[in-house]
This record gives structure tokens, C-alpha cells and sequence, in this order.
């Protein structure tokens, strides 16, 4: 579904693309589809409102650049607004005068607290070299207790309980944490509903008697339009200081977790990310931009391709190209220049031009190392002119590289392949001619040539 | 008769539970009263919508469906009764029964499968207090073998309940935990067995392999998988309908359970649900004790939700 929204942004582009300047049409009609992209990914309606309201602003008014074409100073719009509400910066948690450091952590049923309080032990173990002491205080959920011994045990973390209440619990662990000399308590409590009167007065009483230097509200990154509701309710009995997102290894948007950050201004300070301990990371709100929107990050995209490029060298590969004389060599040189982007699947995902089944095929990181092992196994004259290469350098180089004869098979078909296309893109491409800064979805990626892309155009488009 | 009021007391209840996501269309029907319908009135039914995750396209859809019933001078106040009637018809639109299905004379096999914390070990539990409450013989299976101490907090409910659990090692074979169980219950004579599974993302592969494997165990045993139901996390947003579609792709879902009702959440993701898989909702847990897991009834849904 959310690709689908993509190609709905490309297809708008593509028009955009055409004309010199935006119409007050162009600009309904991006701004319509930018808020159903950002509701589908469960940004709060009312933030979504702001928020197209001021897009709607700026691209209506006198802002044009002279250097972009209309497709990009939409994207350029949306991203800065996006790094406004996103507000850039990473958050870290409140240093504690005197230790030990309490971190309390509270949410909904199945918002992942009991989960994350392990994860954040083995992180600020691992990460800060802290000493930490996990608390036990869920004592409403069957086996809860249970589960974070386990869980401490399994990452080495004593935890402490007892069967008394939520309050006495909480402030007996924060005095065995001074008593054995760790220096950072966690405290795990049950879930509550936030229109829970009884049980919200209770988390209430237990931060008075604890005093914590942080309280993390833990949010399901896959939580609608309550998320806000939840935020504020328990904002009003607990002085929360963070959030913390889990389960991001999903395919949600998030769009939740962010509005709540835009309403509440708490900042977003660890996401958990995978099924075992150590998938627990700090979180980093520029990253998601990209994410929430899906429609590509074609300025980062630009930025980064700028950063990674060697520009004389790039123009030396597009002569190669232009003549037909690419080589395996210059592709490695490609893909590395690539891959010094980032992660593949992201570079991908950066590309608002790039067709559906591409975004949507795995990346495969480790087959770029094999594809990287292959050419390296190669002779300089096999890279050269891959033609020379019979079964015996074949196996030889399969040998060499740790892969297969397939595997080298079909890199080699590939590449003709990718070569064969150069050719005919550069013939079109002259006869076409000029169209400069404006090909493809407007971007323009030194080394590759876009407007390849744009062939299977869909008819009337 | 009988029947009638204890199908009273299960509506009211629902609109108890259902009263905080009332607030907001009571708060319009408030504003609304002995106005004219104007492009106001439409946007902020649109935003109420929105703010019960039903979803812009789903929202699209309804907001048509009442301008086409209410004619250009009509009042604001009678809105909230066609939306309920639109949303009602749209439920009603999924043919498949909701029922949950059981097949007289064998041991049958209901399996919970989920996204994390979604609440299906809870769930199960409530499922095997009401089934033994209409009079059937249960058996639980803990086929949660990854989250620690699932066995553990299904074990506790089983105690309370007086049903057996069979349970396999930690880390072990989900499969071979539903095949003992089923195996058990077969020779036994138990009329039914509840498999409550691990929590797994629905982007993750081979988590969704293993499920699919799940399955297939059990269908090599004589008692049929009758149900695979899918509990959903009221609370959950549009990416609902990812979950819903996946694990109906990939384990063969046959009805939806929606959890957390209690809240403030609206859970109007089962909209686009049922309309875009023609997956039914089933169950509707709508509080902490075990008679709180209710049918669900798309008239009292739609109803409870913009009363």
C-alpha cells in the first residue's frame, strides 16, 4: 500500500516535471496526497493539518528557486518541514546528580516494557558501561516476574523483586541497587490503560516515592491515533521524560511515536529494533523522514551522492560510458561509490524514481559482497573485457572468490546486460537531446543516468 | 428470553467499555445540534473518523456513503445514526459467518497467532474459560516457546482455570509442542484445543514459515484447525491491515480477535480489515476478567462506536 502512495508521488512529479512553476493546482493536489501518505502512516490528524498547511504555504508562495525544478522544491519543502517537526536533534537521558540513576518505564499492555527494560539494561551495559539492576514491579501480569528474571539472567543482570506492592518494590530495589553498587535501576511496571484512574494514581504515587530521573513512556510503533491521547494522559500524572519506540523491525510508518513527539516535545530517545536483547539502539529522528513518508529521500539522496562521489572520476566513467566502453572495473567502482551512500535497501528507498519491483526486492547486502568478491578474484584483463573468460577462469574464479560458477554466471550476464542498456539509453539519449537537470524524477545522480528509469512510463502519463 | 437479557447486558457492557471512544462523536452531536450540514460539519466528522483509525481510504469510502443518504438541507444531528448505518452495512457486507467455527464430534484445534503484545497469551486463557463455561472439554497448548516465560504466564492462567497446558522446552519446536498437545487431547476425548502462539512481526520471514509449519503439523493430526484467529491490538493504526493481510496470506487466518477495547482506542482498523480481506471479526475483548471476551455484533460495533 504505502508503494503504491510512492508511485502516486512519482506520478504527480512526473507531471510537475513538465512545467516551469507550480500551479495553486499542482500544489492542492501534492498537498492532498502528502496528508493521505502521512495519515497512512498513522500521523496524528491534527499534526497532519499543521503540517500540510504549511507546506501548502510555502510551495504556494514566491519560494522558487532557480536551480529546481518543481519536483524537487516539493521534496525540499516536505523534508525541511519533516526536519522541523522532526526536530533533528537525538535526545539522551537525564545524567543523575548522585547515583543510582532511576529509570522507570511505563505504557500501555503490550507496549514491549518489560522487553525494552531488558534491552535498555544490556545498552547502557554494553554502551555506557553502566552497572545496572533490573526492578521487577509488574506485579499484576501472570508470570511477568518470571520474564524479567529470565531475561536478566540471560544478559547477566541481577533483578530484584518481591511480592509486596508496585510502590514498596520500587523503592526496595532502588536500595538494594545502592546496596550491591550498580549505579543505573530500571524499573519495569505493569501495564495500565491511561483512563485507569486507580492504576494511574498508583504510577503516580510510586514516581513520588522513588523520584526517577527519567520516566520512558514505551510506545508500540505500530500505534494509531491514541498514541497522543496516551502521551498526554500519562503526562499528566508522571513527569515523562522520553520515549521509547518498539517493535520497528515491523513495517510500520512510526507515524505515530512522532506525533507525539510534535505535540509533546518529548523526545524520542532509544527504538527497539529485532527479536533478541541486543536489538535496542539510540534513536536517530533525522533517519525517519524517509520512512514515514516513503516517498523517497531524493535531497538526502543528492547530498550524500555529492559527498560520496569523486567527480572527476565520475565524469571519466560517463565518457566510458557514453562510448560504450564500460568495464567491469567501473562497475565496482560504482557500487562502491554506492554503497559509501549507505546501506543498499536505503539508498533504494531514497530513489523516488526507482520502479516498484526494485523498491520492493530485498537487497541482499551480502551478494554485493559476493558480487565485490567475484571481480576481485578477476584477472585485471578478465575485468577488462569480460569476453576472455571460459569454464576453467570461471571455476578458477569461483574458487577464488568463495562462490559459485552460477554466481559468476550470472554476474556476468548482468553486467552484458547492463552494458547493452547503456548502449541503447546513450543512443536515445542523443537523439532525445538537451532535457539537462530536468530527466528522470528530477534527480540527477552524478555516474547514473536516471532517465533510464523513466522508460516503462505508464501510457498518458 | 433468557438469552434476550443476557444479550442486554453484553450491549451494555460493550458501550461501557466503548464509552471513552464514544467522547468524541457525542461531543459532536453536541456541537452539532439544530445545525445545517455545511462543509464544517464534514470535515470534522472526517477528522473524528480519522482519530479512530478507521483510515483515510475507509473514511473516504463512509463519508460518501452518508452524503449520499442525507439530503442538502438536512440537520447535523441525525448524522451520527447514518454513519452508524453505514458502517454497519459495510460490516455487513462480509459475508462470512462470525461465528466461530467447531466441528461436533472431534477434537478440534483453535490456533492465536499475532503481532507482539497483541494479547494472545491473555486471550487464549479467555477463550478456553469461555468455551469449558459453554461446556466443552479444553486442553491449552504454550506454543510460545520464545518469549521468556510465556509458558509460565499461560501456565498461571491454566491453574486458575483447572486446564491442563502442555508445554514444550524453552527454544523449542512450536510445532512439536501443538502436535503433543493435539496428540493428547485426541486420546483424551478433549473437545477442543487452544494453541497460543509467539508474537511475530509479519514482515519477518521465516517467524511467518515457522507459523505456516505450525499449521501444517497440526493438519497432519485427525482434529481439524478449525480457527486460526488473529488478535489485533485495538490500539494498532493502519498498519493493521499489513498484519491482517500477511498472517492471512501466510497462516490461513479465519476470523480476527480484537483486543484492548477498553481503552480509549477505537480499533477502526477492522474496517479496512473486513472490507479489503473479507476477514471477519469474531471476538471483541473488551475488559480484564474472562467474560469480557465477547462476540462481536457489527450493529453494537457501529453503534458503540458513534452512538
Amino acid at each position: 500500500m504505502f508503494d503504491v502512495i510512492s508511485d502516486r508521488f512519482d506520478g504527480i512529479f512526473r507531471r510537475l516535471r513538465s512545467r516551469g512553476k507550480l500551479s495553486a493546482d499542482d500544489v492542492e493536489e501534492v498537498a492532498r496526497e502528502i496528508r493521505r501518505a502521512l495519515l497512512e502512516a498513522d500521523v496524528n490528524v491534527r499534526v497532519v493539518k499543521d503540517f500540510v498547511n504549511r507546506i501548502k504555504e510555502r510551495a504556494t508562495g514566491s519560494e522558487v528557486a532557480q536551480s529546481l525544478s518543481p519536483a524537487q522544491q516539493v521534496i525540499k519543502i516536505v523534508h525541511e518541514e519533516l526536519a522541523v517537526t522532526l526536530g533533528g536533534t537525538t535526545g539522551h537521558l537525564s545524567s543523575s546528580a548522585k547515583p543510582p540513576e532511576v529509570i522507570v518505564l511505563v505504557g500501555l499492555q503490550g507496549a514491549g516494557k518489560t522487553t525494552a527494560a531488558a534491552k535498555l539494561a544490556y545498552y547502557l551495559e554494553q554502551q555506557e558501561n553502566k552497572r545496572v539492576l533490573l526492578v521487577a514491579a509488574d506485579l499484576q501480569r501472570p508470570a511477568a516476574v518470571e520474564q524479567l528474571q529470565v531475561l536478566g539472567q540471560n544478559i547477566s543482570v541481577p533483578v530484584f523483586t518481591q511480592p509486596t506492592t508496585p510502590e514498596e518494590v520500587a523503592v526496595a530495589g532502588r536500595q538494594e541497587a545502592e546496596r550491591l553498587g550498580r549505579n543505573v535501576v530500571i524499573i519495569d511496571t505493569a501495564g495500565r490503560l491511561q483512563i485507569d484512574d486507580d492504576l494511574m494514581e498508583e504510577l503516580n504515587q510510586l514516581c513520588k516515592k522513588v523520584i526517577p530521573d527519567d520516566v520512558l513512556l514505551v510506545l508500540d510503533s505500530m500505534t494509531g491515533q491514541t498514541a497522543v491521547d496516551v502521551a498526554q494522559s500519562f503526562r499528566t500524572q508522571v513527569d515523562l521524560t522520553g520515549l521509547v519506540m518498539t517493535k520497528l523491525d515491523g513495517d510500520t510508518r512510526g507515524g505515530a511515536a512522532l506525533s507525539v513527539k510534535e505535540v509533546t516535545g518529548l523526545p524520542i530517545l532509544f527504538a527497539g529494533v529485532g527479536e533478541t536483547t541486543k536489538d535496542f539502539e539510540a534513536f536517530h529522528p533525522d533517519r525517519m523522514a524517509s520512512r514515514i513518508l516513503g516517498m523517497g529521500d531524493a535531497l538526502t539522496l543528492i547530498e550524500k551522492a555529492e559527498a560520496a562521489f569523486d567527480a572527476e572520476a565520475t565524469a571519466r566513467t560517463q565518457e566510458r560510458m557514453a562510448e560504450g566502453l564500460f568495464t567491469l572495473e567501473d562497475f565496482l567502482d560504482q557500487m562502491q561509490q554506492v554503497r559509501k551512500m549507505g546501506p543498499l535497501s536505503s539508498v533504494m528507498g531514497m530513489l523516488p524514481g526507482v520502479p516498484k519491483e526494485l523498491r520492493q526486492a530485498e537487497v541482499d547486502e551480502s551478494q554485493l559482497g559476493n558480487i565485490e568478491a567475484i571481480i576481485y578474484s578477476m584477472t585485471p584483463a578478465e575485468r577488462k573485457d569480460p569476453s576472455i573468460i571460459n569454464g576453467s577462469r570461471r571455476r578458477r574464479i569461483a574458487l577464488g572468490s568463495g562462490t559459485s560458477t552460477q554466481a559468476v554466471n550470472g554476474l556476468l550476464k548482468q553486467f552484458t546486460m547492463m552494458r547493452q542498456m547503456m548502449r541503447q539509453m546513450n543512443g536515445t539519449k542523443s537523439k532525445r537531446k538537451g532535457g539537462k537537470g530536468r530527466r528522470g524524477v528530477g534527480i540527477d545522480i552524478p555516474g547514473f543516468d536516471l532517465s533510464g528509469l523513466d522508460i516503462p512510463r505508464p501510457p498518458g502519463a | 428470553m433468557g438469552e434476550e437479557s443476557e444479550d442486554h447486558v453484553k450491549r451494555r457492557r460493550l458501550r461501557e467499555r466503548m464509552v471513552k471512544s464514544r467522547a468524541p462523536f457525542s461531543e459532536l452531536r453536541r456541537r452539532w445540534h439544530a445545525r445545517k450540514i455545511d462543509e464544517e460539519v464534514w470535515d470534522e466528522l472526517e477528522e473524528t473518523l480519522l482519530l479512530a483509525d478507521v483510515g483515510p481510504t475507509t473514511t473516504a469510502g463512509l463519508l460518501e456513503a452518508v452524503r449520499s443518504r442525507v439530503g442538502k438541507e438536512s440537520l447535523a444531528d441525525g448524522i451520527n445514526e447514518v454513519l452508524a448505518q453505514a458502517i454497519c452495512a459495510q460490516l455487513e457486507k462480509n459475508s462470512t459467518s462470525r461465528s466461530l467455527v467447531f466441528d461436533e464430534g472431534t477434537t478440534n484445534v483453535w490456533m492465536l497467532v499475532g503481532v507482539n503484545g497483541v494479547g494472545k497469551t491473555t486471550t487464549t486463557a479467555k477463550l478456553a474459560a469461555r468455551e469449558q463455561l459453554a461446556g466443552r472439554s479444553v486442553l491449552l497448548a504454550a506454543a510460545d516457546t520464545f518469549r521468556a516465560a510465556a509458558a509460565e504466564q499461560l501456565g498461571i492462567w491454566a491453574d486458575r482455570l483447572g486446564i491442563e497446558v502442555i508445554r514444550g522446552q524453552d527454544r523449542g519446536d512450536p510445532g512439536a509442542v501443538a502436535f503433543d498437545a493435539v496428540q493428547a487431547a485426541v486420546a483424551r476425548n478433549i473437545d477442543l484445543v487452544v494453541v497460543d502462539t509467539a508474537g511475530r512481526l509479519h514482515n519477518k520471514k521465516n517467524l511467518m514459515e515457522e507459523l505456516a509449519k505450525v499449521s501444517r503439523v497440526v493438519q497432519r493430526t485427525p482434529a481439524p484447525l478449525s480457527e486460526v484467529l488473529l488478535v489485533l491490538d485495538a490500539t494498532t493504526g493502519q498498519n493493521g491491515l499489513a498484519q491482517a493481510r500477511e498472517f492471512v496470506a501466510r497462516a490461513g487466518v479465519t476470523g480476527v480477535v480484537l483486543t484492548k477495547v477498553d481503552g480509549a482506542a477505537k480499533g477502526g482498523i477492522v474496517l479496512a480489515i473486513e472490507s479489503e480481506l473479507n476477514v471477519p471479526v469474531k471476538l471483541l475483548g473488551v475488559g480484564e476478567a474472562v467474560e469480557d471476551l465477547v462476540v462481536f455484533d457489527p450493529y453494537d460495533f457501529a453503534a458503540a462506536l458513534v452512538e
